[in-house]
């Protein structure tokens, strides 16, 4: 059966028919959702086998991207994602939509050790402006790493895809918390050349500056998985910027592939 | 209220400030060591310590990498070090601040309810080497000094601010802490002035109009005299602005609808020819003849509309935004790019596409040399890519195409063309307002932005346009449009309106005017949603506020309309109703304000008379420093070519085009960007429109060329129509798909040698067109694109004429891209080759005269569709098309996309080497073909001008007339940058 996939639309969303696309390929069922339909109860949680925080630019990226979706997340549907998140079905989180699982916390979704106050709870990971200072769109190879993470795990082809941001930088506040990613299998996806050695940081393979290369971040159980880079929007063979020299693949879709097959499981 | 201000800082060095700190250092400031740029918020409200802090750590700060400090106003002085100079910068009050609004909304919504308002800024902390300073202050000599502050440092930090860091049309600056401005309380105002007209002489009347910016000439105004002496009574200022925007040359094309009479001295032909109306006579006159099927709307509607294929229709518009531009570039070429998806909207279409093309005055031009208050062209460039960047990238539509060209022309009036492609099912855009059927504004609300931007538009600038008319730019707010493209094509679907039209130009009374145009409407203005109060009629009724779009809808459709609304936070305002009267009625709390007649409105202004002088253009004597002779003359023929690969209208625009996004959407089968780097230039994009069924695309390209229009209008129009269409063909657009939209942008048409140039580009457009069986669906035209200097100089753009073309190709599959493929290929050279050194790049080089610019080419249409039809049957394995550099560019290009060399086996004729390899021509394209299929692809052209000009080569050189040079050179050459940096958007 096909899964049913909830493709949350806030104000600002603008790849989510790119990536209704990619999970009708992919063989799921995808609906586009608004989040005050959510809010208005005209849709239901539970209906949904498959979460996409889909890219945009929601709130304009003001105060930083996907800060403002961040907080729609924890103010309205705390408990909802955290059972989603619990119940083990497959969540994505791609560009703006990754921004904001990591500045809701929902990623890395470590359980962050409380501070010597007592309350505060600062996220030690985020997306920040790019090295280079500027939005950058450009064609990217990324290696599936994580055998955890349920979107990533078993998948044998590199993937190429575009990015298209301007804060995509991974940071953390502490080596601790690279350590513990490393550690929990949590670094998904890494930016590397196109012969499939490590970017080691360097401009453009690795397009932003981010820390280990790290493209993408799933949770400790591997069901949620963040992503800067598009890989719905690799998975036509006329996608690929060189399929008029005879390269493609529709390398993004395997990802997506991967999600529909463990929906269908829960 | 108390009012707090937040600093936030980042702990390590960040991008933003780098970017400042490299653009100070390209405007000059090398003695600038250090820039720090923090954000600050001004939060208005009652608030307990505990809730500042966590606005300040849980809203405004992101604390793995900025920290955050605040206090009440007014602030403790900052201690600074010496060499240290703090400058701050905020919005002028009534400049659209979305961040601010999202703070107060994102307060509320984490409970902080005792927040009212918001403003945001920005802090400079600026380190200079004051060892390195001179010890008076440099070129200003009215600088004011801050006794606290080494006096150089400040007085460059003031530069700096005035230069960089603010632009007075939109912001204030100040040293040290800088007050936020919250726009004043003011009551409402139904303040209406009666305008008495009719006892005016010639005198006053035009009085009237100038102090009004009206630009309305005196025959206008006695029209309007005499339509009042007839109603016996006075025109109320709304009424009297209401008829000057919809007079204006932005709303009404009057000098294309002009009647015209020729003279052309010394030719004695055609002398006292009238031509009534440019439109009529070239431009519609041609799609007319043309009569192409597929065309479903041309020249009547917001954009045109060419046919898809069985379930979907394609629109096109472009426009300029050229005026704002000038004065606040972010502000003008991001509402710039607004405008324009909102008139595919305006077709009821969903935008897939826009492109932008760009004219600014030379990089490296001397700051010191520039007009009084005429930006740096590195200021306008930066902030104008950056406000194309900001709209398009933040709704959602990827920016594809384009083009950015550098002129002296332009240094005081940038041209900004933005472009837009809508798609949208057939049969379901409609334009019948049915009496009783409500006017509905959906979106952003009215402010006192944009007021008189048609008129504006409409007039030459001077050194104070940027004072007076600052009110005439604005920011846009894309997330508030994005919201408009999900109701509209929703309600679409659904049929809920049976009108819709953009607020543009004009605002409500050109949106509704029109609307009102064809039965009749009554608007009342106290319904319209404002952004504050205090606005006067007029104001409301004229303000460009962005991000608006007006609909009729029936009654019994509000609800539904109202639901969609609440889902997309989107507002709906009703305005009024339509009615069956033929007259346009606008009240304010019942009282009448505006009562005017349909005619009148829209058919009463009269027709211009001109004058055009041809053959005899004004424009030539900007072709300066030219001799006969090179002035710069180099013996060998490389040196040529990497000097023009390096050109700035050549290289690589990479830096811009990458931070466009240009893969939203996930349609762009042919990428701005190609080849096996992705660094060399397509002739043309194919997109592939998601949602689309089969294998259809569309293909979007441009022409455009000042150097031939300084010399032979005529002439250049044919080349950018060629242009258009030859690098449409290039990927494998079907020649007999394609259609154009012309953008004139030209000097003041008053003067009759401007007029010529403007009637002879008009006639090139008819006649090309006509030649290649090309319709125009739709058309624009700015004028007035000068600029009095406070030198008293006349300032005059280039004649420039963009065509933008949209094609079709059946089969996304069969396109092709420019970079060579195989070697051992074929080159080819397809088409009349006819190089002439006439305007082109090679002679700005060298500054040399030339000769005549390129002739129109015979055999184009014919060699065009020969070789679609062998692109189609797999033939060609990448064709590029002859352009900017000639020849050896062209394969240059091709070159460094494949990294494969070749063996320009052509051997020019020594004498003319320099002509054959650098001289431009109309209709020529390079085709790679296969040698399997050379003999195939050979008899295709057996009539048609053809030629083998060499062979594809794996060693990555590129040999032409004896000489050898690597590509990896080439690729440098090209990917020479422009400039070193991008200023940050706001």
């Amino acid at each position: 059966m096909k899964p049913n996939a909830l493709v949350l639309q806030a104000r600002g969303t603008n790849r989510d028919f790119d990536v209704m696309d990619a999970l009708t390929l992919a063989g799921a069922d995808p609906v586009g959702v608004p989040l005050n339909d959510l809010r208005a109860r005209k849709a239901n949680w539970n209906d949904f086998q498959m979460l996409i925080v889909a890219g945009g630019f929601s709130y304009a990226d003001a105060l930083g991207a996907g800060k403002l979706l961040a907080l729609d997340l924890n103010s309205y549907f705390e408990d909802e994602i955290a059972a989603f998140v619990a119940s083990g079905k497959p969540v994505i989180g791609i560009c703006n939509g990754f921004q904001a699982l990591v500045k809701s916390g929902i990623l890395p979704g470590i359980s962050v050790v409380a501070g010597p106050e007592g309350a505060t709870q600062s996220p030690e990971a985020t997306l920040t402006f790019n090295k280079q200072g500027h939005f950058e769109c450009r064609w990217v190879n990324l290696a599936p790493i994580s055998q955890t993470c349920i979107w990533t795990q078993g998948l044998e082809d590199n993937i190429a895809c575009p990015i298209a941001h301007g804060e995509g930088n991974f940071q953390v506040s502490s080596q601790t918390l690279l350590n513990t990613l490393t550690a929990n299998d949590q670094i998904a996806l890494t930016y590397i050349l196109p012969d499939g050695s490590s970017a080691k940081g360097e401009y453009p393979a690795n397009p932003n500056g981010s820390v280990l290369d790290i493209a993408g971040i799933c949770n400790p159980a591997g069901n949620v998985l963040g992503l800067m880079p598009h890989p719905e929007n690799h998975i036509h063979p006329y996608q690929h910027p060189q399929w008029t020299r005879g390269i493609s693949g529709q390398s993004g879709l395997a990802l997506f592939e991967n999600g529909v097959k463990l929906a269908q499981g829960v | 209220m108390p009012i707090y201000r937040f600093v936030i800082r980042f702990n390590q060095p960040d991008p933003r400030s780098a970017c400042y700190k490299a653009d100070a250092h390209a405007l000059g400031f090398n003695t600038l060591q250090m820039v720090e740029c923090q954000d600050l918020y001004f939060i208005e409200g009652q608030l307990s310590d505990e809730e500042l802090q966590r606005l300040a750590l849980k809203l405004l700060t992101d604390p793995v990498i900025q920290s955050a400090t605040w206090a009440a106003l007014p602030a403790e002085p900052t201690t600074l070090s010496p060499d240290t100079v703090m400058v701050e910068v905020a919005l002028r009050p009534g400049v659209t601040d979305p961040v601010a609004h999202e703070i107060i909304r994102a307060a509320h919504e984490v409970g902080f309810t005792g927040v009212h308002r918001a403003a945001t800024g920005l802090r400079f902390l600026l380190g200079f080497d004051t060892s390195a300073l001179p010890p008076s202050a440099p070129s200003s000599t009215d600088i004011r000094l801050s006794a606290s502050q080494s006096a150089p440092a400040s007085a460059l930090a003031e530069k700096l601010a005035k230069q960089l860091l603010s632009n007075a049309v939109i912001q204030h600056w100040t040293f040290g802490g800088i007050t936020p401005s919250f726009p004043e309380e003011a009551q409402a105002s139904g303040a209406v002035e009666i305008i008495p007209i009719r006892e005016l002489s010639d005198a006053e009347l035009l009085a009237v109009s100038q102090d009004r910016r009206a630009a309305l000439d005196l025959t206008e105004m006695h029209a309007i005299q005499a339509c009042y002496r007839a109603e016996q009574r006075d025109p109320t200022d709304v009424e009297f602005e209401t008829i000057a925007q919809t007079w204006s040359e932005h709303c009404v094309h009057k000098t294309f609808k002009a009647k015209v009479t020729l003279s052309s001295p010394g030719r004695g032909q055609g002398e006292g020819r009238v031509i009534d109306s440019i439109i009529k006579t070239y431009l519609k006159a041609a799609t007319d003849k043309i009569a192409a099927p597929w065309v479903i709307s041309a020249f009547v509607d917001n954009a045109g509309i060419i046919d898809f294929d069985e379930e979907f229709e394609i629109s096109f518009k472009a426009e300029t935004h050229n005026h704002p531009s000038a004065i606040e570039p972010f502000g003008g070429a991001n509402t710039g790019v607004g405008g324009v998806i909102r008139d595919v909207l305006g077709v009821s279409a969903k935008p897939v596409a826009a492109t932008d093309i760009l004219c600014f005055g030379p990089q490296d031009t001397d700051p010191n040399s520039l007009p009084e208050g005429v930006l740096h062209p590195r200021r306008i460039q930066s902030g104008v890519v950056a406000g194309v960047q900001d709209y398009g990238n933040k709704i959602g539509i990827p920016t594809v195409n384009g083009a950015i060209l550098y002129d002296e022309g332009y240094t005081a009036n940038p041209l900004v063309f933005c472009g837009c492609v809508g798609i949208a099912p057939k049969g379901k855009h409609r334009k019948t307002p049915q009496p009783g059927d409500r006017v509905i504004v959906l979106g952003g609300r009215t402010g006192r932005d944009g007021l008189r931007g048609a008129t504006f538009s409409s007039m030459t600038m001077d050194a104070q346009t940027g004072e007076v008319s600052g009110a005439s730019v604005q920011i846009g707010d894309p997330i508030t449009e994005k919201g408009l493209i999900d109701v509209i094509t929703r309600a679409r679907d659904l049929g809920l309106y049976t009108d819709i039209t953009d607020c543009g130009a004009g605002g409500l009374s050109s949106a509704a005017g029109e609307m009102a145009s064809k039965t009749g409407a009554e608007i009342e203005l106290k319904d319209v949603r404002l952004k504050y109060p205090g606005l006067a009629p007029w104001e409301i009724w004229l303000s460009e506020a962005q991000e608006r779009m007006v609909l009729a809808v029936p009654p019994a459709n509000i609800a539904a309309l109202q639901a969609l609304c609440d889902t997309f936070d989107t507002e709906l305002t009703d305005i009024g109703a339509i009615t069956g009267d033929n007259r346009l009625i606008v009240r304010y709390g019942g009282k009448t304000v505006l009562d005017l007649d349909n005619a009148f409105l829209h058919n009463g202004i009269p027709q211009r008379q001109l004058k055009a002088v041809i053959g005899n253009h004004v424009e030539s004597k900007q072709v300066n420093g030219e001799t006969s002779t090179p002035v710069y003359a180099s013996t060998c023929l490389l040196d040529y070519l990497i000097a023009l690969l390096s050109h700035p209208n050549i290289a690589s625009k990479a830096a811009t085009i990458r931070i466009y996004d240009h893969e939203v959407q996930g349609g762009t089968v042919i990428k701005p960007l190609t080849g096996v780097m992705a660094d060399a230039p397509s002739d043309a994009t194919v997109l592939k429109p998601i949602g689309t069924k089969g294998t259809k695309g569309i293909v979007l390209s441009n022409g455009i060329n000042p150097e031939y229009g300084k010399r032979d209008a005529y002439a250049m129009a044919w080349a950018v129509v060629d242009e258009a269409i030859r690098n449409a063909v290039a990927v494998g657009a079907d020649p007999s798909r394609i259609a154009i939209l012309d953008n004139f942008c030209w000097g003041d048409p008053k003067r009759p040698e401007t007029m010529g140039t403007l009637v002879e580009a008009a006639r090139g457009c008819h006649d090309a067109a006509i030649a290649y069986g090309t319709p125009y669906i739709s058309g624009k035209d700015s004028l007035n694109n000068e600029y009095l200097g406070a030198d008293g100089q006349r300032h005059a753009i280039p004649p420039t004429l963009l065509i933008s073309a949209l094609g079709i190709i059946d089969d996304v599959r069969q396109s092709i891209s420019m970079d060579l493929k195989q070697a051992g290929s074929a080159l080819y050279l397809v088409g009349d080759f006819q190089p002439t050194l006439g305007g082109s790049h090679l002679s700005l080089i060298t500054h040399h005269s030339g000769a005549a610019v390129p002739a129109p080419p015979a055999h184009a249409p014919a060699v065009y569709r020969a070789l679609h039809e062998a692109i189609k049957a797999g033939l060609v394995k990448a064709a590029h098309d002859l352009s900017e550099g000639g020849l050896a560019v062209a394969a240059a290009e091709m070159s460094i996309g494949g990294r494969l060399g070749i063996d320009l086996t052509l051997s020019p004729d020594p004498n003319h080497a320099t002509r054959i390899l650098f001289g431009e021509t109309n209709g020529c394209l390079l085709a790679e073909v296969a040698p399997a299929a050379a003999a195939d692809f050979e008899k295709r052209f057996a009539a048609l001008p053809l030629m083998k000009v060499g062979t594809v080569t794996a060693e990555p050189v590129l040999k032409l007339a004896g000489d050898v040079i690597p590509v990896a050179d080439l690729a440098a050459a090209f990917n020479a940058p422009v400039h070193a940096s991008l200023i940050p958007s706001h």
